[in-house]
């Protein structure tokens, strides 16, 4: 399977990475040696073979089911780029 | 056996198929995966933690009872419930979506099929199957209309633990659809899962419709979301079939995509910003192991399950006697049926559910009270009925006292004291009254004694009319007939 | 006389003790080092007035016979650790003045044993990288480079194994993903343990790849590696891949023998082509292991080859997730470029995230995309779990499996940042262990033909740091490496 370059646009849309058409030969190659590289995998013989989950054998731990939380609008908002009466904002989003 | 609505287009009969996706938030005092709280109405921003928020280095950590609400939901749909399952991230950019990602549950939910019986009127009822329950994250609320070039973004929600309960298409109608819509709410509201509420968003749902020819494969369905109450679900059900048959009548094809209904226009749109790429790209959340449910807790679960609705309506029928149409009324909400039981204990069940039903709900009705809110609680009301039943005050007066203790409050007998409107039983106090009407109005008693029995109705009526209605019309027709016996 | 910054973790500690010097004394002259660096770019950010104001408040405590275990012990922190109220970036631009309000577990921990905070050290954007050189704050320089031939200290967490071989801190936190701390400890001249999968917390550390992060320490010398790691393991509710499990006597295990301990040899990592002088090295470990009484014994782990391809499709698939946060809209950078909403993704991302993070987050995308997740993504989970087998069946015969820790010894920079692959290549030792979540030490063991240090790698058992402490010792004691 090779990564052309309509490929590439789509997955860096997904992505949300925009890419000057300028890189888009360079960075199509780059990607497509990577991916070349990592079909070796293609040798291996995985019939029957469960797919790794989790790299410990435990199974998830529950926590009780109290508010411990919260109250921190101040701190939550203090690292944002932009802000305006405790909100967060973004440019108008058109639905 | 009802048939579902057809539909009459241009070229022939078309038949629709619907399948809905129930997004219920789960009773819980705290997050999905973080220890901020759930509470509706809070300022932007304020049951935020630095998990919700997608701070960098946070961890997600489940909340166990978001998973027992889910198994027991997962019981009342008469599901299987899953051993194993596991939490996935759906990959999408949006500014509600801090993380990027949300947390949901996509080849191994916690619950599997299932089915639920839904009610369609006069009896007459559809089994329904559910494809599976699973638990996820909500999303943060943006807000469109404080300010002319940006959206405003409130993280409150974001984590709410919901579940996602998906049927199968097995609906034809949107009255099947309703009427599935309100079960669900009634069940989740029954085992406490869930309030239901779908004004404050608690409860909302998406549908997916397609139509097609009698027998023939399905069609290409169009899903139409976020629709946050039954009846706009079931207009935007028509709505879109139509508008699917009109497209496929004019030649056209109908292309599968996300549509949003807009209530006060009815009618569906194209929701153009969500439309392009869609690509979750979802895989095994790194960071959570997956949830293990032993055998031991889901049985403790079934064991714990309330009565639900159908099996309370059937125990109302057997237990107490009650039509189906008066046990179906009762049970739809379970706080209704507790009440009804509340009341009815150590009285005449049938009376209680009749009175209940044709004057405790129509005032309710006309307030627009819930019945938690209601200004007259159960012990009162059954005061009310004890004075009934021991004839205290008539059937006619006793509707005079409810309205009173209705709008002024107050219990039925100071009510009955102070307004005076204690029957009167009292043979000898209601025989001198009523020798007295007769001995005034020989005239009348002459015709009556002459055939015109008629006339025993204006004696009546006299004597109610002397005593201000408060005479036990029993106890006067009895002296009556005595009397003008002659 | 001996200076101060000299002594590591347990000298330094001794030191403090015995009131031969004060901590103040200790954290003024590893903070003249740092103000006075301009050579190695090894810290990116400090704040000497907190440091100082700590290490006061831990001399008081020993005044007062209360001390903590690390009282007055200067910690350098990779640039991916949380500090509250420091600036923590993980060396990328889209997070250059993120202020956390919150203090990582770890090292939440290690300040609560008395340590004290001493700058953050630099390291490849988002922990993607064995060179350090694609830091935000530029490239880090390997101390062992001679004049004019700047080497790089490998990577990610190459600041840390740079200021830890410089003298400049005695002990510096690190991450490791697939080799981060291993390979930069062995182009250091250091120690560096990459802990069990879930024996340190990862709350609070900035994600990479979740399923493999891991912090631990870089050292000078084995026992303070298992001093500084037995602080920062443990328990922690806050994550749930954290293991409940009780926390072993680190630094007694150090001083066990190792006769009849049984030493895996995997066949597979002779590559074709290993150099002689990292060939050398290796047997020259065996040779001293067997001296040692240990039984030396070859075993197989047949999917090592595929260690890598398949770590460069996990470690992509969850970074491309874990960083989609970055988003310009809770915090970090945001274009000034911008339209319209999806400018302020796009643009955002596109300005924040350097050429190697962009690379990893476009592949992990990709493998995960509709039509693609099952021949790779998928595919490489099931590979996977065939490594962590091999490693099951290798640990029934043996008790730890000694490798070289990487292919070659420090290359120059620029060197191999031409090509992404060859980039990748450095890895081929480290990850098959950050794969299968098993414990991995890197030990100084000898020079390669340019008279850099190499490292071997000792992987235990999963939750068996003890059994590498243990062996790690001897190899340190018999290597008799000296730092520059």
């Amino acid at each position: 399977m090779s990564l052309d370059k309509s490929t590439l646009k789509r997955v860096a849309y997904l992505a949300r990475i925009k890419i000057d058409n300028s890189e888009i030969d360079k960075m199509t190659e780059e990607l497509n040696n990577i991916m070349k590289w990592v079909e070796k995998l293609n040798e291996v013989d995985i019939e029957d073979v469960q797919p790794m989950t989790g790299v410990s054998s435990m199974t998830l731990r529950e926590r009780e089911d109290k508010v411990t939380d919260g109250g921190l609008e101040d701190k939550i908002l203090s690292n944002a780029p932009e802000k305006i009466d405790g909100s967060f904002t973004v440019p108008k989003v058109i639905e | 056996m009802r048939e579902p609505i057809k539909l009459k287009g241009e070229t022939g009969t078309w038949e629709m198929v619907i399948g809905l996706e129930i997004h219920a938030q789960v009773k819980c005092k705290s997050k999905l995966f973080s220890g901020s709280a759930t509470d509706f109405g809070a300022s932007p921003n304020s049951q935020v933690s630095y998990v919700d928020a997608a701070m960098p280095g946070m961890l997600p950590v489940i909340n166990s009872e978001a998973v027992n609400q889910a198994i027991k939901t997962g019981h009342a749909l008469n599901a299987k419930i899953n051993n194993v399952s596991i939490f996935d991230r759906k990959n999408y950019f949006y500014p509600d979506l801090p993380q990027g990602y949300q947390i949901s549950q996509f080849k191994s939910p916690i619950v599997g099929e299932g089915w639920v019986i839904v009610d369609l009127g006069k009896g007459e009822t559809k089994k329904i199957g559910i494809e599976r329950l699973h638990l996820e994250q909500d999303a943060g609320k943006l807000m469109h209309d404080q300010h002319p070039k940006l959206s405003l973004v409130d993280l409150n929600r974001s984590g709410i633990p919901l579940m996602e309960i998906v049927s199968m298409p097995d609906m034809r109608d949107w009255e099947e659809a309703g009427a599935y819509l309100r079960k669900l709410r009634s069940i989740v509201r029954y085992i406490g899962s869930c309030d239901g509420n779908m004004d404050e968003g608690s409860l909302r749902c998406d549908a997916n419709i397609s139509v097609r020819r009698p027998g023939e494969e399905f069609g290409t369905r169009c899903e139409l979301k976020n629709i946050n109450s039954v009846k706009y679900m079931m207009k935007a059900v028509e709505y879109e079939a139509y508008r699917q048959i009109e497209i496929i009548e004019g030649g056209g094809k109908v292309l599968q995509q996300t549509r949003l209904y807009d209530p006060n226009k009815n009618e569906t749109r194209s929701m153009r910003s969500k439309e392009e790429a869609h690509d979750y790209r979802y895989f095994p959340d790194p960071d959570l192991l997956p949830l293990h449910i032993s055998a031991e807790r889901i049985e403790k679960f079934k064991q714990e399950l309330p009565e639900l609705s159908d099996q309370k309506r059937e125990r109302f029928q057997s237990e107490y006697g009650l039509s189906f149409y008066d046990a179906d009324v009762l049970t739809a909400d379970k706080k209704h049926a507790d009440f009804f039981e509340v009341v009815s204990k150590n009285r005449d069940a049938k009376f209680v559910a009749n009175w209940i039903i044709t004057n405790f709900f129509a005032m309710l009705n006309e307030v627009e009270k819930s019945i938690e809110n209601s200004p007259v609680k159960a012990d009162q009301l059954g005061e009310l009925f004890d004075l009934i039943q021991d004839g205290t005050v008539s059937g006619r007066t006793a509707k005079e006292v409810f309205e009173e203790m209705f709008t002024n409050g107050g219990s039925a007998l100071e009510i009955v004291k102070s307004k005076g409107l204690k029957q009167i039983s009292n043979t000898d106090e209601l025989e001198d009254m009523v020798k007295k009407i007769i001995d005034d109005n020989q005239e009348q008693v002459n015709k009556y004694r002459s055939g015109n029995e008629k006339l025993f109705g204006w004696f009546v009526g006299q004597a109610m009319k002397n005593t201000g209605g408060t005479a036990n019309p029993k106890v006067v027709n009895e002296i009556l007939l005595k009397l003008l016996k002659g | 006389m001996t200076k101060i910054t000299d002594l590591g973790v347990i000298e330094t500690l001794e030191g403090l003790k015995s009131k031969e010097f004060s901590s103040e004394e200790v954290v003024s002259e590893y903070l003249k080092l740092i103000q006075s660096d301009s050579k190695l770019n090894a810290y990116i950010h400090f704040n000497g007035e907190k440091s100082l104001l700590e290490a006061k408040k831990s001399d008081q405590r020993r005044a007062n016979n209360n001390s903590l275990p690390l009282d007055g012990l200067p910690i350098a922190v990779k640039d991916i650790f949380c500090v509250a109220g420091e600036k923590t970036s993980a060396c990328s631009k889209i997070l250059e003045n993120f202020i956390p309000d919150y203090e990582s577990t770890v090292t939440s921990k290690l300040w609560q044993a008395g340590g004290i905070y001493i700058g953050k050290t630099s390291m490849d954007e988002f922990a993607m990288g064995s060179s350090n050189e694609t830091s935000y704050f530029g490239e880090v320089i390997n101390p062992w480079s001679s004049d004019g031939d700047a080497l790089v200290p490998g990577g990610s967490s190459g600041g840390s194994a740079s200021a830890v071989a410089a003298k400049m801190a005695p002990i510096a936190l690190g991450t490791d993903t697939g080799g981060s701390i291993r390979q930069p400890a062995s182009f250091c001249g250091a120690v560096g343990i990459k802990p069990t999968y879930g024996r340190c917390s990862r709350w609070g550390i900035i994600a990479f790849a979740s399923s493999l992060d891991q912090a631990g320490p870089i050292t000078r010398s084995v026992k303070d590696s298992a001093v500084i790691l037995q602080n920062m393991a443990g328990f922690d509710t806050m994550d749930s891949t954290s293991a409940d499990i009780k926390v072993p006597d680190f630094i007694n295990s150090c001083s066990k023998p190792i006769k009849g301990m049984k030493i895996g040899i995997p066949e597979e990592y002779r590559l074709d082509g290993l150099a002689n002088d990292v060939q050398n090295v290796w047997e020259s470990g065996i040779k001293w292991l067997k001296e040692a009484g240990a039984e030396i014994i070859d075993v197989t782990l047949p999917h090592t080859k595929y260690a890598l391809p398949t770590y460069y499709i996990v470690a992509p698939a969850e970074a491309s997730a874990n960083l989609a946060r970055y988003d310009g809209v809770k915090y970090g950078y945001r274009s000034e470029n911008i339209k319209d909403l999806e400018d302020m993704y796009s643009q955002t991302r596109a300005e924040g995230f350097g050429a190697e993070v962009k690379r990893r987050i476009l592949i992990g995308t990709y493998v995960l995309s509709a039509g693609y997740y099952d021949a790779y993504y998928l595919r490489a989970q099931k590979v996977r779990t065939k490594i962590v087998e091999d490693f099951t069946m290798a640990f029934n015969k043996c008790d730890a499996i000694l490798t070289p820790t990487t292919p070659t010894g420090a290359f120059k920079i620029g060197e191999k940042n031409i090509d992404p692959v060859t980039m990748y290549m450095n890895d081929v030792f480290t990850v098959p262990a950050s794969l299968a979540g098993l414990p991995a030490i890197s030990i100084p063991s000898g020079l390669d033909a340019k008279g850099c240090p190499l490292g071997l790698q000792l992987i235990g058992k999963g939750f068996d740091e003890e059994t590498i402490f243990s062996i790690g010792s001897i190899l340190e004691e018999s290597a008799n490496f000296k730092n520059i």
